[in-house]
């Protein structure tokens, strides 16, 4: 059942309504795959495009130029109607007319089922997401989770080729939007549908996903797997969206790097010529702190407790501000603003940025 | 710009159904709407096939044309000011200030606008004319005349201000109560209050109430007709004395134009230039807060006068319900069913003709409506400013004009429609349908638009979409489009005394003749029965667009 979505070369420009003859370039050049039965999650700050390709993925919106498929099948002109890609929409627009039950059986109905096979499709998918006992409810006598779900419930019944998520949880307070992205990865892993996943939400993005595309100013920066775009971030941009970073100044020596007359070994060769300046990623977790001894001396000029981390700002002799987590800081206590300390950086996690 | 129609159309292609629809409604825009209008302006300017602008020199050159203008134009005026006075009182009582009986002064104060056009004028006459009650045999005048500028204003004021009084309501709503709280707060007095901070706030409300209800009194045929007598032309019925009394269809045609031109500067003035400086301080729920801008006495006041305008509603309609069981108003008064005998026996057939053209006028208005509304809010194609436009226009042109452009395009080659029901039920459908249509995008644009592509992404098509999810969220508008259609179907003159025939008669019309033959008790008797079907056609719409929504009234947007 599950296809690939694969998609070349698209671009979205949009006239903008004040003046018919500026053109605002929401999506441009992006090629994407992906395979059968994943989750790729969309990621970027609001105003990347990311929105507007899921949209005409769904087919909302008309590619100004690039080709949609859906495993062999080419979408472009295909109607949204019937593109078989059913879509969890960001405000859920469920059908406040209907109830629970006719709400999920809406896209069924339209297909002429027999009415046996109705009930049997609607009883599973109620079941699944736990609304059987509220199926004749109507959506206002609903919670934001239950909502959620019935949206849910409503594309899964339809068992589409692909699953579109336009950012399902940003409605939902944070405890439940936790829950909630458990739910939506196990039910899409257990009927296997490929999915693509809009969200602003790097936390959320990571814990779902097979694969991230970091997208900015209508642009991919980045495709890969959670780890791959957190630990080696393509871009400055990436590296800055997706958690938080340092940004290092150094000098490619003999395959490996001087950061401020220090010399480090690179777990990752870089490709870049001998001699060259480059900026290294340094994740505020992976510099050791100690008060006695390290390969940087620091001043600290900001603590901050936050419970299961101590966030330090220091200013680093010859290199500049770092940002510093200490994990488990209720152990050792913090260090006082102003105080002299050491920073020795992982060197498995130093990242040349290419 | 091109590409962006060509990928305009290519969308549409996709959903040849609404690729049929949207051409569909466009040549029926065209054929309808903008061809007899054309044709007026056409005929305006010829003479037997040569072109001319003879026709607009006598507008000079006659007395009879000139004064047409100068009072049509005076009296819109003077509806307007007395109007906009009356309505922004009643509003402010009634939405502002903590008085008994709101609901109920309400409902009365609104109850001209489903009246049938003549019953102000009807009793007016009844009251105030040769046999009046009050003029003759009260007070004993034997020569005092209703005709003229006075008799046309006081019934147009009564038939007006409560539209009027509808538009200043919501503009008052929409304005929080806590800014007079908050000017009051910082040291003003309640007279500075008024003057610097509501009515500055509701000016652009004020002068869009003024126009629509200038508007209305320029395009109003009854009471003129009734009201204005010989000595006091008006542009509406010369307009139509041009045409049925003397033929000359260039002069009622050129007459129709002088008539469109401040009817159309007044609608656009209003629409496009006032309509963007309205104030909305109020988003959201409104927030319940009386007035503390009036003293008590000035409270009183103007109560008093709600109270009054509300009590010469209820006596008009009084006097009419007690003049269609009497004999003859000022000379016997005994009781009789005589004048609804009459109507039964002799005017019947209209009844039924009235009904028959409104209960098939209703629906097609109503659904196209709701059509357009949902085309042109959610929908891209080329040329949808146009449709919203062309749609709207019929409703901005005086009746009388739609009515001499009627009988124009439609009395020949190639579209022959004089004396059926279709021309009819064509006219209504298109000059009653952009009511329906405004409340239809009021209503759409608050609705989420993902619930409708949800629909589209479940499977349905455009049409599945718009009837089983736009259709039932909208059906308030629906419902108001629809009873519109109906109270105007039941209740129209100026356009449709152009278009009835023997085969086809309405009972407005009948109204009309019976008050021209002096028979003011059968007029009465039927505008009676216009009012109760009226009553009844509204609770049936109601029940019927209740059951069709059952889910909806649990849903609140």
């Amino acid at each position: 059942m599950a296809e690939a979505v694969v998609i070349r070369g698209l671009n979205k420009q949009f006239s903008s309504p004040d003046s018919p003859d500026r053109t605002v370039h929401a999506v441009r050049d992006v090629n994407l795959t992906v395979e059968p039965g994943q989750l790729v999650t969309l990621l970027g700050p609001s105003g990347c495009g990311k929105t507007t390709l899921l949209r005409m993925i769904a087919g909302f919106e008309e590619p100004t130029s690039g080709d949609i498929m859906f495993g062999d099948r080419r979408m472009n002109d295909v109607a949204p109607n019937r593109r078989d890609a059913a879509m969890v929409f960001q405000s859920y627009a469920i059908f406040p007319h209907l109830s629970v039950y006719e709400n999920v059986v809406f896209g069924l109905r339209l297909k002429s089922l027999p009415a046996a096979d109705l009930k049997a499709k609607a009883d599973r998918i109620l079941e699944i997401t736990g609304l059987t006992a509220m199926q004749n409810r109507s959506p206002n006598q609903l919670s934001g989770g239950q909502q959620q779900r019935v949206a849910l419930a409503r594309a899964i019944v339809m068992e589409p080729k692909v699953l579109l998520f336009d950012e399902p949880l940003s409605n939902l307070d944070a405890k439940l939007r936790e829950t909630m992205r458990v739910e939506i990865r196990e039910l899409q892993q257990r009927l296997g549908i490929t999915a693509l996943y809009v969200t602003h939400d790097q936390i959320e993005a990571m814990s779902i996903s097979d694969r991230i595309v970091v997208m900015n100013g209508g642009v991919v920066e980045q495709v890969g797997a959670p780890w791959e775009v957190y630990a080696r971030p393509a871009t400055r941009f990436v590296a800055d969206f997706i958690g938080k970073a340092n940004f290092v100044p150094g000098k490619v020596v003999d395959g490996g790097v001087e950061i401020a007359g220090q010399k480090f070994s690179l777990a990752h060769p870089t490709d870049q010529p001998n001699g060259s300046d480059v900026e290294l990623v340094l994740r505020p977790e992976a510099v050791a702190l100690s008060a006695d001894s390290g390969v940087f001396a620091a001043t600290v000029k900001r603590a901050m407790f936050l419970g299961n981390v101590a966030e330090y700002l220091l200013e680093v002799d010859g290199i500049g501000e770092w940002l510093v987590d200490v994990s488990n800081p209720g152990e050792v206590g913090l260090h006082e603003r102003g105080s002299r300390i050491f920073v020795s950086p992982s060197q498995a996690s130093l990242h040349v940025l290419p | 710009m091109l590409t962006n129609a060509r990928s305009q159309l290519r969308i549409l292609a996709r959903d040849p159904i609404l690729l049929a629809l949207v051409g569909v409604i466009f040549a029926a825009i065209l054929v309808f709407v903008v061809y007899p209008l054309a044709m007026v302006f056409i005929t305006s300017f010829q003479d037997r096939g040569q072109w001319t602008l003879d026709h607009y020199g006598l507008l000079a050159e006659r007395r009879l044309y000139k004064n047409a203008l100068a009072n049509s134009l005076s009296v819109g005026a003077m509806v307007g000011f007395l109007g906009v006075v009356i309505g922004y009182i009643a509003a402010f009582v009634l939405t502002r200030l903590d008085v008994p009986f709101k609901k109920l002064l309400h409902l009365i104060t609104i109850l001209p606008i489903i009246s049938p056009p003549f019953v102000s004028a009807v009793s007016i006459l009844f009251l105030f004319g040769f046999n009046g009650l009050i003029t003759k045999q009260m007070l004993g005048l034997q020569d005092f005349s209703i005709y003229g500028f006075h008799g046309v204003v006081w019934s147009q004021v009564f038939t007006f201000a409560p539209i009027a009084y509808l538009s200043l309501r919501g503009v008052l709503a929409s304005i929080s109560p806590t800014l007079e709280d908050a000017a009051l707060n910082i040291g003003a007095t309640r007279w500075q209050t008024f003057w610097k901070v509501t009515f500055p706030l509701t000016l652009p409300g004020i002068a869009s109430a003024f126009l629509i209800v200038f508007i209305e009194s320029l395009a109003d045929f009854g009471n003129p007709l009734v009201l204005a007598g010989a000595a006091f032309p008006m542009l509406a019925p010369q307009a139509y004395l041009e045409i049925t009394g003397s033929f000359n269809l260039p002069r009622g045609a050129m007459l129709a134009v002088i008539l469109i031109i401040p009817s159309i500067t007044a609608f656009a003035i209003q629409r496009y230039w006032l309509a963007k400086r309205q104030y909305v301080t109020v988003t959201g729920k409104p927030t319940a807060s009386t007035s503390k801008i009036v003293s008590d006495p000035v409270k009183w006041l103007l109560y008093a006068f709600v109270l009054l305008f509300a009590l010469i509603v209820v006596m008009f309609y009084a006097v009419i319900i007690v003049g269609a069981f009497t004999q003859v108003w000022g000379f016997d008064y005994t009781p009789t069913l005589a004048h609804f005998a009459y109507v039964f026996n002799v005017g019947f057939k209209t009844v039924i003709d009235t009904l028959i053209i409104a209960i098939i006028t209703t629906p097609i208005s109503g659904i196209l409506g709701m059509l357009i509304a949902y085309l042109v809010v959610r929908k891209t194609f080329p040329g949808k400013s146009a449709m919203e436009f062309g749609s709207i226009l019929s409703y901005a042109v005086p009746g009388t004009v739609v009515g001499i452009g009627y009988i124009l395009a439609f009395n020949d080659y190639p579209i022959v429609l004089t004396g059926t029901l279709t021309i009819l039920v064509l006219c209504f459908v298109f000059r009653y349908v952009p009511v329906g249509i405004q409340s239809g995008i009021a209503v759409l644009r608050q609705i989420d638009p993902s619930i409708e592509e949800a629909a589209q992404n479940l499977g349905a098509s455009s049409l599945t979409t718009f009837r089983k999810v736009t259709l039932p969220l909208i059906a308030p508008a629906f419902f108001s489009g629809l009873v519109y259609a109906f109270v105007r179907a039941m209740t129209a003159i100026s356009a449709a005394i152009f278009l009835v025939s023997a085969n086809w008669n309405l009972m407005t019309v009948q109204i009309l003749n019976q008050v021209g033959s002096g028979r003011l008790g059968v007029a009465a008797a039927y505008s009676i029965l216009v009012i109760l079907i009226v009553l009844v056609a509204i609770g049936v719409i109601n029940a019927f667009v209740n059951r069709m929504t059952r889910h909806t009234n649990m849903v609140r947007f």
